[in-house]
């Protein structure tokens, strides 16, 4: 790594944890129902209430919370897929794109709505306006809104004794929308336009290019209104195919930083928003920093190989026919207007986050960055991952790790108060264990059915763009290795079921473990108690992330880019 | 029924108002405030539109500064890199041929990284100042003009990082290209 990208991590750093202290203040009073943005809208919060029957005064048991979470989530993917079956007759669609075929609407239904948003199709040549608006834009909301909504149910597990609601799903999702996402996309899609991202209902323009003067259309279309929430929401399909690589998603150096500190702004603020929620800020700082562990040491890797030049250059040079300037770094699948670092820590976080949004392509990224962004994805997306769901993956290890720790030093385990049994343990097991065995069977299922054709490049590079693919769904990333076919039935199909499995083979035990921490009582603080915010605890937590991660990984990164590296 | 009532309502009005409020909130101010860069940021050329100021063009005249290699044609309808890996023999094979034809307009210099690798979107807009300089010979022969025109040309353009800090100094090529026709007049070949 180079001095400037040295700081410039640093920097990056330093920027979102600050942008992050304010916003989790915000993020506690919208959920206590106390901000003074109530009094903005309120009146729309009631009325959405009001049509639509909900009783907001009602506290929900975690099962009946659970149901309305699978309800409103199923009746999202019909819709998505419905609207994308019937796009060839429905207005909205001034460029005349036909139905989407249904594998790959199946795939994008469950991808929008599990909030991983893996894109099968080419954003500009597949979906209408229309669609892009009513169906993706709208789940990229509310899927996120749903993940804030779970994790404020478990940190009422926590914060309540003898309790044996968990609160009002209606609510969290109407709040986390309202208050959090719709405004905060509203200025971020104001800057992008600001500094060139179009935002137009016109489809094409006609344009007559200067050398030859031949005819071209540029494709624009609503474009700001969508970048904005795919960032914010770690969500990341873009408008278009080449996301936010193209530069009328990202045209300038200063959008790249704004959106690439939106990535992870609200998953740190959540952190911070938890410890103010539950009392215990010490502990909501403690999370953030181990997320920061874990984040850090990946981010450092891709930048430091982003910036080497890559093995095709010294192959070149090596004939001594040609002298290549390489300085710049690995600038293939890269855009001029970043430089290599900059597309380093995009991957870094976009990876660490379940965003998967792209600002080069990760295809032609070094294999040891490769490595880095699979490891950063099958840790379980809990370094940051996805709105609410990365910081309820790290609760589920947190309790993971309170437990292997009371075993070593002969304590029961206790997590905020809440003593940790077998019925906790065991919930939180399976939803650490079920994204990595979903991630290894559908590996597995590609390996055993020779998804050869449908690959980019051959050797160890394919086996790494399938390993890639399947770790992307389980744990709801979404980015990709773009040489993979992923449109065929094969992929489509698979891979919407791993994102399903991967969203609620999660997001279920955790609703089951906020339901039994709210019944337990709080137990007293005494000298036997292990401190769960200390910078001991912060370290062994991170080795508990790094050992699950690297007990399902290593054999298999060995053989895609580890191999490849060699 | 108690939950799908709900659920069905409220993603109906969701879908109201992140799907149909929130664009058009969004466009009405967009429009109002920065209408050029809503609309695309087209540049227009006696009041005919010849692109886009942040999407690349082909430029294939020896008499125009070139772009980066495009795995679209800048065709600006799709967009895409190439995906290949970087050991891919494909890529090996395209990057020497890319820089041994360069290389041949240019002897004596060393081929700037930029200008042989494709860029992400296959739309890049920019080369790095380096890459503009190494082409400034064979444009300034092109058109019959001293090499230190088109290097005012060229220096004048030069976009410095944001802040000194975000981002890589770059070219913007169709800027460049504009720029020499305004002042010299159009390329022999492409009139």
């Amino acid at each position: 790594m180079t001095g400037a990208s040295v700081i410039g991590l640093i920097a990056f750093v330093a920027a979102l944890s600050l942008l992050a202290w304010p916003l989790g203040g915000y993020l506690a009073r919208v959920f206590d129902g106390t901000t003074r943005a109530r009094r903005v809208l309120g009146p729309l919060e009631r009325a959405l209430y009001r049509v639509g029957g909900v009783d907001r005064d009602e506290d929900m048991p975690w099962h009946r919370y659970a149901t309305a979470v699978v309800v409103f989530n199923l009746a999202g993917v019909v819709v998505v897929y419905l609207l994308q079956r019937l796009q060839g007759s429905l207005p909205g669609n001034p460029n005349d794109l036909p139905a989407v075929a249904p594998p790959v609407a199946w795939n994008t239904a469950v991808s929008f709505v599990t909030n991983t948003n893996w894109q099968a199709y080419g954003g500009e040549t597949t979906m209408s306006h229309l669609v892009a608006a009513l169906a993706l834009t709208v789940q990229n909301f509310v899927s996120a809104a749903t993940g804030i909504a779970v994790l404020v149910a478990l940190v009422r597990g926590f914060s309540r004794a003898e309790a044996s609601g968990v609160g009002n799903f209606w609510v969290d999702l109407t709040r986390a929308t309202l208050y959090v996402l719709v405004p905060m996309a509203i200025v971020m899609a104001l800057v992008l336009v600001w500094q060139g991202v179009p935002q137009t209902g016109a489809g094409h323009v006609d344009v007559a290019a200067l050398d030859g003067g031949g005819h071209g259309q540029l494709a624009v279309g609503p474009v700001a209104s969508q970048v904005a929430i795919k960032q914010l929401g770690t969500n990341g399909g873009g408008y278009f195919n080449a996301n936010s690589a193209h530069p009328f998603e990202n045209p300038t150096p200063l959008t790249n930083f704004l959106e690439c500190v939106a990535i992870l702004l609200i998953p740190a603020a959540l952190c911070l928003a938890f410890g103010r929620m539950v009392g215990r800020r010490r502990q909501g700082v403690a999370f953030l920093v181990t997320m920061w562990l874990l984040f850090v040491p990946f981010a450092a890797v891709t930048i430091h190989q982003e910036l080497a030049a890559t093995p095709a250059i010294a192959a070149i040079d090596d004939d001594g026919a040609v002298a290549i300037d390489a300085r710049a770094g690995n600038l293939e699948g890269k855009e001029q207007r970043f430089t290599a670092a900059e597309a380093g820590l995009w991957a870094g976080a976009t990876t660490a986050a379940s965003n998967g949004s792209v600002n080069a392509m990760h295809d032609s990224y070094q294999p040891l960055s490769g490595a880095a962004t699979i490891a950063l994805m099958g840790l379980g997306e809990v370094a940051f991952g996805g709105v609410g769901s990365g910081l309820y993956g790290l609760l589920l290890f947190a309790i993971v790790a309170v437990f292997l720790s009371g075993l070593m030093i002969g304590r029961t385990p206790e997590l905020m108060g809440k003593k940790i049994e077998a019925h906790e343990m065991k919930l939180a097991s399976l939803g650490v264990l079920v994204p990595a065995v979903a991630l290894l069977v559908g590996v597995a299922l590609a390996c055993s059915t020779s998804q050869a054709t449908t690959l980019g490049n051959g050797g160890a590079h394919g086996f790494t763009e399938m390993l890639y693919a399947m770790t992307s769904a389980a744990n709801n990333n979404g980015s990709a290795f773009g040489g993979l076919t992923a449109s065929g039935p094969f992929w489509a199909t698979t891979q919407g079921v791993l994102m399903w499995i991967g969203r609620f083979g999660v997001l279920l035990p955790v609703l089951g473990l906020a339901g039994a921490l709210a019944r337990k009582k709080r137990v007293p603080v005494t000298a036997g108690t292990l401190p769960t915010d200390s910078p001991l605890f912060v370290a062994f937590l991170v080795a508990t992330v790094l050992l699950v991660g690297a007990l399902t990984l290593v054999p298999a990164l060995a053989l895609g880019p580890i191999a490849e590296a060699l | 029924m108690r939950t799908l009532r709900p659920a069905l309502i409220l993603l109906a009005l969701f879908t109201l108002v992140c799907g149909v409020l929130y664009p058009l909130a969004v466009t009405a101010a967009a429009r109002l405030a920065w209408p050029r860069q809503a609309a695309g940021s087209v540049v227009r050329v006696d009041g005919r539109p010849v692109g886009s100021a942040l999407i690349g063009q082909a430029f294939t005249d020896p008499g125009y500064l070139w772009g980066r290699p495009s795995a679209t044609g800048y065709d600006a309808r799709t967009s895409a890199g190439t995906n290949l890996g970087p050991r891919d023999p494909r890529l090996v094979a395209a990057l020497r041929d890319r820089a041994r034809a360069l290389a041949a307009t240019a002897p004596g210099r060393a081929v700037p990284i930029e200008l042989i690798t494709a860029s992400g979107s296959g739309l890049d807009p920019h080369v790095s100042p380096a890459a503009a300089r190494f082409q400034i010979d064979r444009v300034a022969a092109a058109r019959g003009v001293a090499p230190a025109v088109v290097a005012a040309i060229v220096d004048a353009a030069i976009e410095p990082p944001t802040l000194g800090v975000l981002g890589a100094a770059r070219v913007n090529v169709l800027a460049v290209n504009l720029a020499l026709d305004r002042q010299l007049g159009r390329p022999r070949a492409v009139q």
